[in-house]
């Protein structure tokens, strides 16, 4: 009884987590585009434009669910769930500090990454069940995409494990903990030796970036050839959840490029433990993918092919093989 | 990168790109036959906006239809009623001041760079870059607000007249102008760091969009386009008229035949424009801005007339076929764009989506000016 009721509690507090981190990028991405490029963003409703959000939300709502004539109507339902639902479901694993993490599963990883390839399920979905070229074609990318960026992505997160010795995400953090140069990113000290890490960890950036759809990879609703690519058919809360479940995939994209490379909690010369360094981390990284996004134009289908099967896998492989050999060696 | 392929005719399917959609900046639409993402056959439909402009031409006193002309082309509106003016002048042998003929082509210049400044702004966002379009957005501000002072309009002027302009330009116009020279340089450096160098932006612009000097010169090809192509034809030098024979400026020519030639060609002729605007501040000369005596109501001797001018687009020419009348018996107006739009239908064949797109982004169209 009062297992599952900390499970409840858990997941209430990982779903309330993941809908507030979603609805606040936005927030945070508009007011980001709007530093860069030299406008205000959104500042009307509420201090700062802090209301935005719920406002959005609640426009969204509103709205009429709408089937547009001829669409596969069972798939079309499904799939913004299916794109929101396994991004919630993975916040269940990441742990925030040593303490803090709604349930510690021992293959959280493989987990994690199992309901990351669920979410391109939901997107070809959208993208078949529209009955439009265009998210059909939308829906084609995305799929080559995922597929070609899930291999350097598992690769690298395997280079991982192999350092750490365990798919617990909570243990590989445990394990970087001692101070800063302990670290995956860094070479020298820690588990590794392996000077190569820093580039490991590029091609996990760019993997989680290329994963989540996200710019300079964001192929799937490319709005200059593609309209809006795979969401095209979609309105209301159905277009929400799609917005809201990038932005999740996003939290998820960063919070494992911070435990896997950052050192997760684990505060860098031992002044103030605790969940915050995990936080500045993980918003860090995620300020980067919002300045990329503004900054960089985006690549076209081939260029993200040509740079995940022939570059990426074959460096990330040679890691991986560099890394075992640097293990058994030290 | 496009490699050929072997295109099979019967798992072909038709995606009607437009009129309404967001890379065919206004309402071209564009038929094309696709194979997966390949394109196998364009063909591009136009007429949506059609507005019968040659037809009021003649209908109308040249005076009158002057405000239609700056309706053909929003972004570089300036241009077109100067080619219309002189015709209209050469054929009615109206004396223009020398201060009005160097205030027209100041104002020319720098509308071709505010047409310039968006052209870049919506091609990068073309290719999925949001930033610079509002980078140029805002130096395009500082020109239209420079030109609205004077003129009195923001995009469709009525500035140039038969016989001059309607309005001298002010010390403080010429004040901003020169300080907008500086500025806009700084401007350029911004841009050619941020987007020129991009090493994304250089992998979608470097040999892709391929438009050959033959294929140029086959369908009468103009600006940008022709002297990406490594076409050096400009009306300004090759046909020359106004004050441009005593100015000093290159004519920017690359022979890339590629996305990144015609975007080379429009980014240097915003520094030639911006030395010819230095050239005219430096030696405006005093005097009337219209001569004494214009007739309120012209008329055009018997007669054929042709006047070509370069405008921001390309080529733009206008010819008048007069009776003697107070009308023109034929108005006929030959639009830049209408031409460079047409290349597309055979320079996409076998391309991608998504670099068809970006070519489709380098031809600078503006759709009500293919239209009129």
């Amino acid at each position: 009884m009062l297992l599952t009721l900390k499970i409840v509690t858990a997941v209430v507090i990982a779903i309330a987590w993941a809908a507030f981190n979603a609805a606040y990028l936005v927030w945070a991405e508009r007011r980001g585009a709007g530093i860069i490029q030299r406008r205000p963003g959104p500042n009307i409703n509420g201090p700062f434009g802090l209301l935005q959000p719920p406002l959005d939300g609640i426009k969204l709502m509103a709205k009429q669910i709408f089937f547009p004539g001829e669409v596969d109507r069972v798939l079309y339902a499904a799939a913004p769930v299916l794109v929101m639902t396994p991004a919630i479901m993975s916040f269940v694993t990441i742990p925030y500090s040593d303490w803090l993490q709604a349930q510690n599963i021992h293959v959280g990883l493989l987990m994690v990454f199992a309901f990351a390839s669920l979410g391109t399920m939901g997107i070809f979905f959208a993208g078949w069940s529209s009955r439009n070229k265009y998210s059909l074609m939308a829906a084609m990318r995305s799929v080559s995409q995922a597929v070609a960026y899930e291999i350097p992505m598992m690769i690298t997160a395997l280079t991982i494990v192999l350092i750490a010795g365990t798919t617990d995400l909570n243990e590989i953090v445990a394990k970087q903990s001692a101070n800063f140069f302990h670290w995956n990113i860094f070479p020298l000290k820690g588990e590794s030796h392996n000077l190569l890490m820093p580039f490991s960890f590029l091609i996990f950036f760019i993997c989680s970036l290329a994963e989540t759809n996200r710019a300079p990879f964001d192929l799937g609703e490319a709005e200059g050839e593609l309209v809006a690519g795979f969401h095209i058919e979609y309105g209301s809360m159905g277009f929400g959840l799609f917005f809201m479940g990038e932005y999740a995939n996003i939290v998820i994209g960063a919070s494992l490029t911070t435990i896997f490379f950052l050192g997760g909690w684990a505060d860098p010369f031992g002044v103030c433990p605790g969940v915050w360094w995990f936080l500045i981390k993980l918003y860090a990284i995620i300020c980067t993918i919002i300045w990329i996004r503004w900054t960089f134009p985006r690549t076209t289908i081939y260029g993200l092919l040509n740079l995940s099967w022939k570059i990426l896998i074959p460096a990330s492989l040679f890691n991986l093989l560099l890394t075992a050999g640097l293990l058994k060696v030290f | 990168m496009n490699l050929p392929i072997q295109l099979q005719p019967d798992e072909t399917f038709i995606l009607n790109v437009g009129p309404q959609h967001p890379a065919t900046h206004g309402v071209l639409r564009v038929k094309m036959e696709m194979n997966g993402e390949y394109i196998v056959n364009a063909e591009t439909v136009i007429g949506y906006i059609h507005r019968m402009h040659e037809k009021m031409g003649e209908v109308k006193p040249y005076s009158q239809f002057l405000m239609n002309l700056s309706r053909m082309d929003y972004l570089g509106a300036m241009g077109y009623s100067h080619g219309h003016a002189l015709c209209v002048e050469k054929a009615a042998g109206i004396e223009v001041p020398e201060r009005a003929e160097y205030i027209r082509v100041l104002m020319v210049e720098l509308n071709r760079i505010a047409s310039h400044l968006v052209w870049l702004g919506a091609f990068v966002m073309d290719l999925g870059g949001f930033t610079p379009l509002l980078y140029c957005f805002q130096d395009r501000e500082y020109i239209l607000d420079m030109m609205e002072r004077i003129t009195g309009a923001r995009l469709t002027y009525c500035y140039i007249r038969f016989g001059g302009v309607c309005r001298d330009v002010d010390d403080q116009f010429i004040d901003s102008a020169r300080n907008f020279i500086p500025y806009m340089r700084k401007q350029l450096a911004k841009y050619h760091k941020l987007v020129t160098g991009n090493i994304i932006f250089k992998k979608r612009m470097n040999g892709i969009g391929r438009i050959s000097a033959e294929m140029c010169r086959r369908y009468g090809a103009s600006s940008a386009v022709a002297r990406g192509a490594g076409i050096n034809f400009d009306v300004r030098r090759n046909e020359p008229y106004s004050v441009y024979p005593q100015l000093d400026f290159d004519i920017p020519v690359y022979d890339g035949c590629d996305n990144m030639a015609r975007y080379m060609v429009r980014m240097d002729e915003i520094e030639q424009s911006l030395r010819i605007v230095e050239q005219i501040i430096a030696r405006l000369p005093d005097g009337e801005v219209m001569p004494r005596k214009v007739p309120k109501i012209i008329k055009l001797p018997k007669g054929d007339c042709y006047q070509a001018v370069e405008t921001a687009r390309g080529s733009f020419g206008v010819r008048i076929v007069s009776t003697g009348d107070k009308i023109p018996y034929r108005l006929k107006l030959r639009s830049p764009t209408y031409s460079n739009m047409h290349l597309f239908d055979e320079a996409c064949r076998g391309m991608l989506l998504m670099d068809a797109m970006a070519m489709l982004g380098t031809l600078d169209l503006v759709i009500p000016e293919i239209d009129r």
